[in-house]
């Protein structure tokens, strides 16, 4: 990696693909309706939805994949929670020639049955995890135990800034863009740095991504938004910075939901993608130095902004996107007309739609 | 004698009496506290050293054998401190000594010092964290040293030949040699001329015992075992032998199967 980090040759491809494969630069909305109150702060959308494949888990795999021929490794493994990492890994490695393996709880596999099912189009197998918890965790889990027994053919591509060293630092590098682009379309647009910027926050690489632009800008406000689930003081949740402890979980040392003997718990998310006990360290460390704050929201106020935002700019946002949302409304409303809140929207929502409405016709 | 020099002395023992060192591997708890117990006792007389795994949930290193057996051991309410006082009942000034294995994880939330005190309290040798790295053994061996407690260490078949080094000087009582890639499972056939080849290297190296463990599951791998190293670390292929098995029938089972494996150490 570190080589590779050193090599301007392998910027320069890993830009190319950025921009021809990906679609990159994504662009930068104001989004007008989603708030409408006259006193509302502006209200920026940065659309990593808009990016090939449907979220910004593609600048990710986009690198990995890219490191990985350059290791002359001959297969990609990755975990995957809500799909879209599993979709994104499939993609580059259709696209790079390398075959694909994707663990998958099989909780997600049934929430996700979209992205299971492009997955395969791409040519990956998907192998459903039924150990644990059956969701993200335990997909990490596995695919941590099959990269054991093939660490001299295999690359594994890690989803989000979590797992051993380099991930988090490697990820965080790949997710940058993000925070880059953004920076310079607000200072272009507005000539003025954003007053706050709201990301959401599962394994944390879209926050991470987007807050690596502004983390030197004393007067950007950053945020984190996890999944409350049920709430925060209850059992059903996902939301490890706010309700966990420290712990080690995958290799690094961060906040994790476990019980006091150190068993990581079961979370719970209406969003998979948010779906994992654990966060990245980088996270923990901007919480603790106080650089960046971390609430939550819950599965209710997901929803809500999910259709918020569907009704009101004719974007469907991914559930996990739609956490960010939720508390970019409470916040657009509290700034007042001279805020500038720039939100991530991390992905699209198509791959949640069946679920949203399994879930809303049960009720 | 400190846990160190016990598990020193039980390798010094089986050399001399030309035996390869049996290590059965068991998950506390698993089905219930009272098997364990039972199992412990009587296959003390029989084995070197005693592996007591504390149960956890996400076990990286190991396969669903080993993932299975510490499930059930959770939902039958196994803890540390359950975990201790089995060692403890089942711990002899002339049995063999007793080494727990644990994540990492549990026993830095229990506390490390607090851990320490209780294994040493319970008469246990030592521990092994499989999911500590090198660098990171400070704050554990810190906790340990000063009570004389164990701190094996394991190299990996993809450990460089110097890391390699480096990691059995640090190590206390023996080296734990993984016979292979990948996580604990009694699946796959080691390979034994890699091992051998690996085991000589490793000899130029250090002194001390070196153990193969991961894969060692039938009479004719511990032979093959017992003609390259000092120590067979035997695990998923005991819970196999008495998986879905309680008290006495699960520890006939266990019984016969280890009389399988000392026919040939
Ligand atoms: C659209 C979208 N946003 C966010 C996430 C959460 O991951 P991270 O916190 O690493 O950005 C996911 C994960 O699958 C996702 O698909």
């Amino acid at each position: 990696m570190d080589a590779a980090f050193a090599d301007a040759e392998f910027w320069a491809e890993y830009r190319a693909l950025l921009r021809d494969f990906v679609g990159r630069p994504s662009p930068l909305m104001e989004a007008t309706r989603y708030v409408a109150e006259p006193n509302a702060a502006t209200l920026l959308f940065k659309r990593e939805d808009l990016n090939h494949t449907g979220a910004h888990k593609i600048n990710n795999t986009v690198g990995q994949g890219l490191l990985a021929q350059r290791m002359a490794k001959r297969r990609l493994i990755a975990e995957t929670g809500a799909g879209q990492h599993g979709v994104a890994t499939a993609t580059i490695g259709a696209k790079l020639g390398i075959p694909v393996d994707v663990f998958m709880g099989a909780i997600d596999v049934e929430r996700q049955s979209l992205n299971v099912y492009v997955m395969q189009l791409l040519g990956a197998r998907v192998h459903p995890v039924t150990s644990g918890t059956q969701t993200l965790k335990d997909a990490t889990n596995e695919a941590f135990r099959e990269w054991a027994g093939r660490v001299e053919d295999t690359f594994y591509v890690i989803g989000s800034v979590v797992g051993a060293h380099p991930y988090p630092y490697m990820v965080r590098e790949f997710q940058r863009i993000i925070g880059v682009e953004a920076r310079a379309q607000v200072l272009e647009r507005y000539e003025r740095l954003p007053t706050d910027v709201i990301a959401c926050v599962g394994g944390g690489s879209n926050a991470m991504g987007i807050f690596s632009g502004f983390v030197d800008d004393a007067s950007v406000r950053l945020w984190g938004v996890e999944a409350a689930g049920h709430g925060l003081s209850s059992p059903d949740t996902a939301a490890s910075l706010n309700a966990g402890t420290i712990g080690i979980l995958h290799g690094s040392r961060s906040y994790v939901l476990q019980s006091a003997e150190g068993q990581v718990r079961n979370t719970h998310s209406i969003s998979a993608g948010l779906d994992y006990p654990g966060v990245g360290p980088e996270h923990a460390f901007l919480k603790e130095s106080g650089r960046a704050a971390y609430v939550a929201a819950t599965d209710e106020e997901a929803l809500a902004a999910f259709h918020r935002c569907a009704e009101r700019e004719g974007i469907v946002p991914a559930l996990e996107s739609a956490h960010a949302l939720a508390f970019a409304e409470r916040l657009a409303l509290e700034r007042g007309r001279d805020g500038l809140v720039l939100v991530n929207l991390s992905g699209r929502g198509d791959k949640d739609t069946r679920h949203v409405a399994a879930l809303e016709s049960r009720q | 004698m400190s846990g160190v020099e016990r598990i020193a002395a039980a390798f010094a023992r089986a050399k001399a009496e030309r035996r390869v060192a049996l290590i059965p591997y068991l998950c506390a708890g698993d089905p219930d506290a009272a098997t364990t117990a039972a199992i412990l006792a009587a296959i003390a007389p029989s084995v070197d050293v005693i592996e007591i795994g504390i149960p956890y949930g996400d076990p990286l290193a190991d396969g669903p054998t080993i993932a299975a057996a510490a499930q059930r051991a959770l939902d039958g309410g196994m803890t540390i401190d359950g975990a201790l006082a089995l060692a403890r009942d089942a711990s002899r000034e002339d049995g063999p000594p007793i080494i727990m294995f644990t994540y990492v994880n549990p026993i830095v939330q229990y506390g490390l010092e607090r851990f320490a005190e209780a294994m040493f309290a319970a008469g246990a040798a030592g521990a092994i964290v499989p999911d500590v790295p090198l660098e990171e053994i400070g704050p554990i061996r810190s906790a340990f040293a000063p009570r004389g407690l164990a701190l094996p260490l394991l190299v990996a078949p993809t450990t460089p030949l110097e890391r390699a080094a480096g990691i059995a000087e640090a190590s206390d009582g023996f080296v734990y040699l993984v016979s292979r890639l990948g996580v604990t499972s009694a699946q796959r056939e080691p390979d034994f001329d890699w091992i051998a080849g690996r085991v000589a290297r490793l000899r130029e190296r250090t002194p001390k015992p070196i153990a193969v463990g991961f894969g060692i599951a039938t009479p004719e791998h511990v032979r093959r075992v017992s003609a390259i190293a000092d120590g067979a670390i035997v695990g998923s292929a005991l819970i196999d032998a008495c998986a879905g098995y309680r008290g006495d029938e699960a520890v006939a089972r266990v019984g016969a199967f280890l009389e399988g494996l000392a026919a040939t150490a």
